[in-house]
């Protein structure tokens, strides 16, 4: 077999035809070489992608409609409910009728704004002073950056890091030790070191100062990349969780994520949930929808900004 | 870092490789100058890779707005990364919180040495290796084979749906993650409830040490294994589909073509991979153990991490807990650089170029 890989080897320097240019809405071709797989094959393929795709879907469907199910429904179903009876939305409003889930849900909010806010201005701040290499620290800066990604300090220090700057039970303490990810930065530089040198220099031209420059001509062109990384961001500050248990001892302060292993995972029952019979949410119901509400942001977001990650995240990776 | 994914594509790390071969040209003389003037006229003043040394003053004064921007994320990362490892001192004291770093007295390497022999610490350490061990063959591959398989689908629209689909899990936080799985696998949960209707017994999978580490690999599957799909998929793009041809022309077969086109197009991106996993092998799932320690009991979640975290912030044993803290760091260095190296002996690129 090796005469077959060098002859393929030694056809592409020659001919090299992109496999992208091809225009969506095109019928989908299969190539003249490739011949068409059995029907066993092509079953066998789609049995596989249906499990994969159901097992994703499957937990996600059954939670969801719990949420929704109103007490006789849940109670019939034994627990989870999988196929739709009666909906209500009682557990919704039970849990965000002012209680410990609308105050970490406002919690959770507020951090992930602010911080996702101020990671994006940091970064790509960080991300457009390190795309010149060149130019005055570059490297020097850059390989302070590459080193955390090699050693981390660990649990033990930070903490007594946090603790001694005084931000032990403060919002600060989820923002600022996981601002910055050197990860999300070299994504942002790559691109930006992609970008046409020539219109970068015109508008210096014209007059134009870094910042001027970034802000009205580098970001407009990189819009796609931005809302990936500012997803990453936002992900990981409404995600956290350890964070909140190492630096928060106030409960009133705890983030949707610590609320939500103390009522799924750890047991503590829902405040209002009540007896079967009173005509109130039922517990299922209740927890249910306390998952919901952790998943819901990212459902929400997720489909604008996925189309992007292929493009976003591939071409910083390859650029890096 | 995730330069490597592309061969050819130039690591962040090779800019200091560029810089160190640039210097060595033969400094300061008139041909060299010249051909810098020549190449900073025709490339505009800021433009030009190559440095004019000696004129620190001048370029720091063009370049400043660049350096200014980059100070606030340096700035953070000196408090918040840097700093703490400085914060490691305190493995070689017998830390109190009452009186500080500064005033807590010098134990030497006394710290180390308890760790050393404390049959916890070697106890949580062969649990880590074994998750490791456990998930590089139960995990690592299925991303691999899911990109294949993906890559095979003519249909683009029907590519796109499920990669949509996959990739929606690795946004879950662990503590979602958990709690899924508690309610399709708990005690209280949908397969338990349905194997009650049928009149079975119910399974013990959510609270059952002996079964924690399949437990543990399919949470980490179901959430991150679509994910790492996007990687593979990226490098599979990358093949040139006249590899495929030519191959196909001269009568390799669908499989064949797996092997001696598909697997080698990938291969630079596993090794990659492998070596990020390998250099994080003292690494495994923190949140997950924290979240299931009540359910499965800490003799089966003991890992290094939730070791050090329940040794120093739980008990108290500050000093003890860093000293356990900074050997996994500095393991975990070594392995990541060993990796590496034996990456570029066999004529991978790996994570850094020299």
């Amino acid at each position: 077999m090796s005469t077959i890989t060098s002859k393929a080897g030694s056809s592409t320097s020659t001919f090299k035809p992109s496999k992208q240019s091809k225009p969506p809405r095109l019928k989908p071709a299969r190539p003249v070489w490739d011949e068409e797989p059995g029907a066993a094959a092509k079953a066998g393929k789609l049995i596989v992608l249906a499990v994969v795709v159901l097992a994703v879907l499957g937990p996600l469907y059954t939670i969801v409609l719990t949420s929704i199910s109103s007490q006789a429904t849940i109670t019939q179903a034994g627990g989870l409910v999988l196929v739709p009876g009666e909906i209500s939305f009682a557990a919704y409003q039970q849990i965000l009728n002012g209680g410990v889930v609308t105050r970490a849900v406002l919690v959770s909010v507020g951090v992930t704004a602010t911080g996702t806010a101020l990671s994006m201005v940091v970064s790509i701040l960080c991300a457009y002073g390190l795309s010149r290499p060149g130019s005055f620290a570059h490297t020097p800066i850059l390989f302070t950056l590459l080193i955390t990604m090699f050693f981390s300090a660990g649990i033990i220090p930070s903490y007594l890091l946090v603790s001694g700057l005084g931000l032990i039970n403060t919002y600060w303490a989820l923002i600022l030790p996981s601002c910055i990810s050197v990860f999300n930065i070299i994504i942002l530089r790559g691109f930006f070191m992609g970008i046409d040198r020539g219109i970068l220099d015109s508008a210096r031209i014209d007059g134009a100062s870094e910042w001027r420059t970034l802000t009205q001509i580098v970001l407009p062109m990189s819009k796609a990349v931005t809302a990936v990384i500012a997803l990453f961001y936002g992900v990981g500050y409404w995600n956290a969780f350890f964070n909140a248990v190492l630096y928060i001892n106030d409960s009133a302060m705890n983030p949707l994520q610590v609320v939500l292993r103390s009522y799924v995972l750890q047991g503590v029952s829902v405040p209002g949930q009540v007896d079967v019979g009173t005509g109130a949410a039922a517990g299922p119901a209740l927890q249910m929808a306390v998952i919901v509400l952790a998943m819901v942001p990212i459902l929400i977001v997720y489909p604008f900004v996925q189309k992007h990650f292929t493009k976003g995240v591939m071409i910083g990776a390859v650029k890096g | 870092m995730i330069t490597g994914i592309e061969r050819k594509a130039p690591a962040p790390l090779q800019d200091g490789a560029g810089t160190r071969t640039d210097e060595a040209l033969p400094p300061g003389t008139t041909a060299g100058r010249s051909s810098r003037v020549g190449r900073r006229a025709a490339g505009g003043a800021a433009a030009v890779p190559p440095r004019s040394r000696g004129n620190l003053r001048l370029r720091f004064k063009r370049d400043r707005s660049l350096v200014l921007m980059a100070l606030p994320a340096v700035i953070l990362l000196g408090v918040f990364a840097y700093l703490p490892m400085l914060g490691n001192v305190v493995a070689f004291q017998d830390y109190s919180p009452y009186v500080g770093i500064p005033e807590s007295p010098w134990v030497g390497t006394d710290n180390f040495a308890r760790v050393l022999a404390d049959a916890d610490f070697w106890h949580a350490v062969k649990n880590t290796l074994v998750i490791t061990a456990f998930q590089l063959v139960f995990f690592f591959p299925i991303p691999i084979a899911l990109a294949m398989l993906l890559n095979s689908l003519v249909n683009p629209r029907l590519r796109a749906a499920v990669q949509a689909v996959v990739y929606l899990p690795h946004f879950f936080s662990w503590v979602l993650v958990v709690s899924v799985f508690q309610q399709i696998f708990g005690g209280a949960g949908l397969l338990n409830q349905s194997l009650r209707a049928n009149g079975w017994q119910a399974m013990d999978i959510m609270t059952n040490p002996d079964t924690f580490l399949f437990l543990l690999t399919s949470q980490a599957v179901w959430k991150d294994a679509g994910w790492g799909i996007i990687v593979f998929l990226a490098a599979l793009s990358a093949i040139d589909p006249a590899q495929y041809e030519a191959a196909a022309v001269d009568g390799a077969g669908r499989w064949k073509r797996l092997w001696h086109v598909t697997l080698p197009g990938l291969r630079s991106v596993i090794v990659l991979l492998l070596i990020l996993r390998l250099g994080d092998s003292l690494t495994v799932g923190f949140e997950q153990m924290i979240l299931q320690r009540d359910a499965v009991g800490a003799e089966a979640s003991e890992v290094l991490d939730t070791f050090v975290y329940y040794t120093g912030v739980q008990n108290g044993d500050w000093s003890y807990a860093a000293a356990a803290g900074l050997i996994k760091g500095l393991v975990s260095l070594a392995l990541i650089l060993t990796a590496n190296k034996v990456a570029h002996i066999f004529g991978e690129s790996g994570v850094y170029s020299k």
